[in-house]
């Protein structure tokens, strides 16, 4: 088993409290793991990505080579296409599609949803949507996580306990509406892959 | 035990504490940051009292390490590539003092300059100083390596440098633990005359040092992390250091690499191994994170055409590796991969939304519009962000505190106004001197120091002048009627643009202090 993931973003939306879960539930389940992320200047509204490596074999490379990414999942539509080299040909894109406009050129949204939707595996969904409907639109990146559920071979329920985990200090309510963002993800992603 | 995960630079920290620290100094700076910060939040190095606030500086840090060293403890400091050039005074000392407790120096280099303002190469500081150095490759050897480290450095009586680059630092494994040392006893060098550098005692320490070269690179050819593993095909031979190793055998079906490789982790090179590597394989293909110090030495200035790497073109001069950098010099076809379509705009970082330093760069720039562009020296921070627009308020950027000094020198020159943007931490680091520069000679500079409660670029960590500036400045001899305290808040706009006005009128040395707490620091504390 492998899954080489890039996660990306802007500085600030929460990609690496995706990573965490994953890689509690990753090594919860007796894999592997590497995972590489950006501190320092460009955390500051700048493009973010994490590579994020699961294996049941030794891995060697922090990074992820080009071409080599079973998976990109963005929370951010124009971040998710700066890391198309790194997607294999049967790789899985899954984006947020609510922009992040921070700088002055930002691109045409409809152009952007075009260019996403013409990739060969793609789910494309609006989390900050599901997650506002839900009543807790701080959980985007808990639904995008639940979108990616489907694709990294990890039992959802060790998803569900690295919830847990990491939002456990915060109050039983905090975990609850994390977890119903993650299965609202999820489901989006069954009924639209 | 479990495995805990870790980023490359807590397990340097988890180790350097399971190898029995007392003590563990440093000045924040990306990629090394998270050493001392994993020490300070770790319970057992609380118990324990394990000392753990930040210095002022690399050097004060640097010398602080020495003093707990001579007294018999166990000590790490930590601190960035160009933190090290301004330690680099008790460091290269250091190589002849020695070490009583073992000494470890953690330096992380970050070749592409993802978050510094040059690239170098830390293990050319271990060359220069006579010092064994260290390279992890991955996190486990990160934890193991402090062991073997301090061992060496009480073995030799001699400090030993510690480097990891920004993708070991900053990347998270699995990591098992060793059985934890004791802190060593408290005790006096045995040798009086140790940390004596009077040049009669410093000649002999030299020649010291010099002599036990031979027994160093001994060192490397018997350690566990140099590693020579044979090849059937002998057309190359791969010589890969630290955290190259991985992007080598990341292009190999499980790692099963069909040319002889040798794995360097510790320094001086392990000349037996090299020998045979060499002797056995018609070409070397060196990789290296960072400078091609190994391939230089191995070319050589005749220039061995044996010797491939960064110089011949077969990698890249400049920037960090990476798995497809090294495909391409192993001549493996590339993986199929598309290209970034063009529709994607750069992101450059940029001040967060009510950031007090963007208000104050907005007064600063009405002035700039004033008196033209090429007035405005800084520093090193997030207010090195105020380049970029809207704000372009800002025109220089070299090292921690040379905003000021530069100032000096440019309205010595004739340059008026001359202003000087400086963070509160990056003040306490370097900047105190050069205003006593500027108070001696009268000089005619405003000083801004952009005050916002903490060391914000790096991720919070206290600044050592909080709470201690506006005394500092007047303990330095700047006139009390010009140190002015301004809050940045657009309401305070006109008023402030008003008061540098008055300070830049003032033929003198101002100090403008734009006080209000880093949007950052507030959230942390409301939690």
């Amino acid at each position: 088993m492998k899954k080489d993931i890039i996660l990306a973003g802007v500085g600030g939306q929460g990609i690496l409290s995706i990573a965490t879960i994953i890689g509690y539930a990753a090594i919860e389940s007796g894999l592997n793991l590497k995972q590489a992320e950006v501190h320092g200047m460009s955390q500051r509204g700048g493009d973010v990505q994490s590579h994020l490596r699961i294996s049941d074999k030794e891995i060697f490379s922090d990074l992820i080579p080009h071409g080599g990414a079973d998976l990109i999942l963005s929370v951010e539509p124009m971040e998710a296409l700066r890391y198309m080299p790194y997607l294999t040909e049967n790789g899985w894109f899954i984006t947020n599609t609510t922009p992040f406009v921070n700088i002055p050129d930002y691109p045409d949204t409809n152009k952007l949803i075009d260019e996403i939707k013409s990739i060969k595996n793609n789910v494309a969904i609006n989390a900050d949507q599901i997650a506002k409907d839900l009543g807790s639109s701080r959980s985007m990146n808990m639904v995008m996580l639940g979108a990616a559920s489907l694709f990294l071979d990890i039992p959802y329920d060790k998803l569900e306990e690295g919830i847990k985990f990491i939002f456990g200090r915060k109050g039983e309510k905090v975990v609850e509406s994390n977890l119903k963002a993650m299965k609202a993800g999820k489901d989006f992603a069954k009924k639209n892959k | 035990m479990k495995k805990l995960l870790l980023l490359g630079d807590e397990a340097i920290a988890q180790g350097a504490l399971d190898a029995g620290i007392s003590g563990a100094y440093g000045y924040p700076g990306t990629p090394s940051t998270e050493i001392v910060e994993y020490i300070q939040r770790n319970k057992e190095a609380i118990e324990k009292d394990i000392h753990r606030t930040w210095s002022a500086n690399e050097k004060t840090a640097l010398e602080e390490t020495l003093g707990m060293s001579y007294a018999g403890k166990r000590v790490i400091v930590t601190m960035k590539h160009v933190g090290l050039n301004v330690a680099a005074d008790p460091y290269m000392n250091s190589a002849l003092t020695g070490a009583n407790g073992g000494v470890i120096v953690a330096v992380a280099d970050d070749p592409s300059m993802h978050s510094s303002q040059n690239e170098q190469d830390s293990r050319y500081y271990a060359k220069f100083a006579l010092m064994p150095a260290f390279e992890p490759s991955n996190q486990q050897e990160a934890y193991e390596m402090p062991f073997l480290a301090f061992d060496i450095s009480e073995k030799y009586h001699l400090p030993v440098l510690m480097r990891v680059t920004t993708r070991l630092s900053h990347s998270r494994a699995g990591v098992d633990r060793r059985e934890i040392l004791k802190e060593n006893e408290k005790h006096l060098p045995k040798n009086p005359n140790q940390f004596m550098l009077l040049p009669a005692f410093a000649r002999k320490k030299f020649k010291h040092l010099l002599a036990i070269q031979d027994d160093l690179v001994k060192e490397s050819e018997n350690s566990p992390f140099n590693k020579y593993t044979d090849g059937k095909d002998r057309s190359m031979g791969i010589i890969a250091c630290g955290l190259a190793y991985n992007y080598l055998m990341e292009n190999y079906d499980e790692g099963k690499c069909p040319y002889p490789v040798l794995k360097i982790s510790q320094y001086p090179i392990p000349r037996k191994q090299v020998e045979k590597i060499i002797s056995e394989c018609d070409e070397i293909l060196v990789l290296e994170e960072g400078m091609p110090l190994v391939e230089e030495m191995l070319k050589g200035f005749l220039k061995n055409q044996k010797i491939k790497g960064r110089l011949d073109g077969s990698l890249p001069r400049d920037g960090e590796l990476n798995p497809q950098i090294v495909r391409k010099a192993l001549k493996l076809p590339e993986l199929p991969s598309l290209k970034i379509p063009q529709i994607v705009a750069g992101r450059p970082p940029a001040l967060c939304v009510g950031c007090p330093h963007a208000d104050t760069y907005k007064a600063l720039k009405l002035l700039i519009n004033k008196y033209g562009q090429g007035h405005v020296f800084s520093d090193i921070g997030c207010y090195t962000l105020g380049f970029l627009p809207p704000y372009q308020a800002i025109n220089t950027c070299v090292d921690m505190g040379a905003s000021i000094s530069m100032a000096i020198g440019a309205a010595d020159a004739g340059l008026f106004p001359a202003i000087a943007t400086i963070g509160d931490s990056t003040f306490g680091h370097s900047g105190m001197t050069p205003l006593l520069d500027a108070v001696i000679c009268k000089s005619n500079i405003v000083v801004i120091i952009l005050d916002n409660d903490i060391t914000a670029m790096t991720g919070m960590q206290e600044s050592q002048v909080n709470g201690r500036i506006e005394n500092i400045c007047i303990g330095v001899g700047v006139e009390k009627e010009h140190i002015r305290v301004i809050n940045p808040l657009p309401k305070n706009h006109e008023d402030n643009v008003k008061i540098i006005q008055e300070e830049i009128n003032y033929n003198g040395v101002s100090v403008i202090i734009p006080r209000r707490p880093c949007i950052h620091v507030l959230k942390k504390r409301k939690k």
